[in-house]
């Protein structure tokens, strides 16, 4: 196990960050980003937290691969399929009928969740119409899901996920393999704007029919949540959809009387005021 | 120890893995009348399956079973158990939190994250028991609890009906009680 250290420290790796790159990780979950900086402080070889601060402040690159540590990055492809059939019975049904549909993928990741949108778009027959944006506070792992290289060994979970989801095929339909990576089809992200954006700091920046952001709130305090959930009302148009993790809440949000929870079991909330 | 009885903590966690759902469902079954701290519930399960499990515990349970949310606060009297596919947190302030963090010794929810975090917030006025399991996972949070002034107890490995994750535990630290499921629930019961 990792190093433990202080909270009073953590507070002094926020500060340098906040000071040196104006990203805010203040209202970061405090157990969970203890935990990160701990292995951040393992994985660099640092002797302690002063040592990650010198280094954060002095070098950019190093601060990249730092922010890359610091944020949590696994996910899966169609993680609780319930979740995805529940899109394609309830959610997409709806606002399938728009002429565009627009969807963002809020803190994205590698982009296994936005594969698992397109390929589902795929199949309905809704793809040609979705227009797509997927942002991530980080720029490395937005070019690994614009390149859709993942590890075979990943691909057994994604399939089981698929196979569950009951999906029009086999999910190796939308993959090659080489040297043992699945190169995804990347004709599904033909119609995806990847950018960088922080949901911290960032602002709002369109208007859109579904919002997904799974198992992102959970690294957040609450007052942090707040903020997202607002952000994320602020850039839905009424009636649309919002869909967090599935153990995820915005019951205790601000914002949670412009929203009714649309499915209560798949963490789906619908913005019925404005 | 006579004198050491649940009243004195502020939690308790259990842990377990293969063949230890008996044990658990036992121990559930008669947790004290008048129960006043929370019990936390880390337990290996398989991770496409959401539900099911938790209706089987709550068969028998004498007090509700829960999945927290995240945030969610930690009540006295509550029984909670880690939700699949999440790291389950004791948060600061006496709430839960949860992570999609890398598994640990192939683990997620892992039980040495469940004790570390409980041990971090509790401190000494915590007891983690280890159960039955076909892994090391939770040996090191065991020793977190104890380092850090907790009581630990594990399943007597001679009666869990697997005994690597007992015996992993024993050997990482000093464990303050070694007991069969029925000296679980007398103790818990003193």
């Amino acid at each position: 196990m990792a190093e433990e250290i202080e909270i009073r420290s953590i507070r002094n790796i926020v500060a340098a960050v906040k000071d040196t790159y104006n990203f805010d990780f203040g209202n970061y979950a405090t157990t969970s980003f203890k935990r990160r900086i701990e292995r951040a402080i393992s994985v660099f070889n640092c002797k302690n937290v002063d040592e990650l601060i010198t280094k954060i402040k002095a070098d950019k690159n190093f601060f990249d691969s730092f922010l890359k540590e610091i944020t949590v990055n696994t996910t899966e492809m169609f993680r609780d399929p319930s979740f995805w059939r529940k899109l394609r019975e309830d959610v997409l049904p709806i606002i399938g009928s728009h002429q565009n549909i627009r969807i963002w993928h809020a803190a994205c990741s590698s982009g296994e969740e936005v594969y698992s949108m397109a390929i589902l778009l795929k199949e309905m027959d809704l793809l040609g119409r979705a227009q797509i944006t997927a942002t991530d506070i980080n720029q490395d792992v937005i070019a690994a899901a614009k390149k859709g290289a993942y590890p075979l060994r990943n691909m057994e979970l994604n399939q089981s996920n698929y196979e569950r989801f009951e999906g029009k095929g086999k999910l190796s339909d939308y993959f090659s393999e080489t040297e043992g990576m699945a190169y995804m089809d990347t004709s599904l992200i033909a119609n995806v704007t990847f950018k960088p954006h922080d949901l911290v700091l960032g602002p709002g920046f369109s208007k859109f029919d579904l919002i997904l952001c799974r198992n992102v709130l959970i690294y957040f305090n609450m007052v942090l949540q707040d903020h997202v959930v607002e952000l994320f009302s602020n850039s839905l148009f009424k009636n649309s959809f919002l869909a967090i993790g599935s153990k995820e809440t915005i019951a205790w949000c601000k914002s949670i009387d412009k929203f009714s929870t649309f499915s209560i079991e798949e963490k789906i909330y619908q913005k019925t005021k404005e | 120890m006579d004198q050491v009885t649940i009243n004195n903590f502020r939690a308790i966690v259990i842990g377990g893995s293969a063949g230890s759902f008996p044990v658990i469902s036992e121990i559930l079954l008669n947790l004290p009348k008048g129960l006043n701290i929370p019990v936390i519930l880390c337990l290996h399960r398989l991770k496409h399956i959401r539900h099911g499990f938790i209706e089987a515990l709550n068969l028998k349970s004498k007090y509700m079973v829960c999945e927290p949310e995240d945030k969610e606060k930690i009540l006295p009297g509550k029984v909670y158990l880690a939700p699949s596919n999440y790291h389950l947190y004791v948060e600061l302030g006496n709430t839960f939190a949860l992570s999609t963090e890398e598994m640990v010794k192939y683990s997620r929810p892992s039980i040495d994250l469940t004790f570390e975090t409980a041990s971090y917030v509790y401190k000494d006025k915590l007891i983690g028991i280890i159960l039955s399991g076909a892994n090391s996972d939770g040996a090191d949070g065991i020793k977190k609890v104890k380092d850090r002034g907790g009581f630990t107890i594990v399943q007597n490995p001679s009666e869990a009906s697997i005994k690597t994750m007992p015996e992993a535990a024993l050997k990482t630290t000093e464990i303050d009680l070694v007991l069969n499921t029925k000296e679980i629930i007398n103790f818990l019961n003193r």
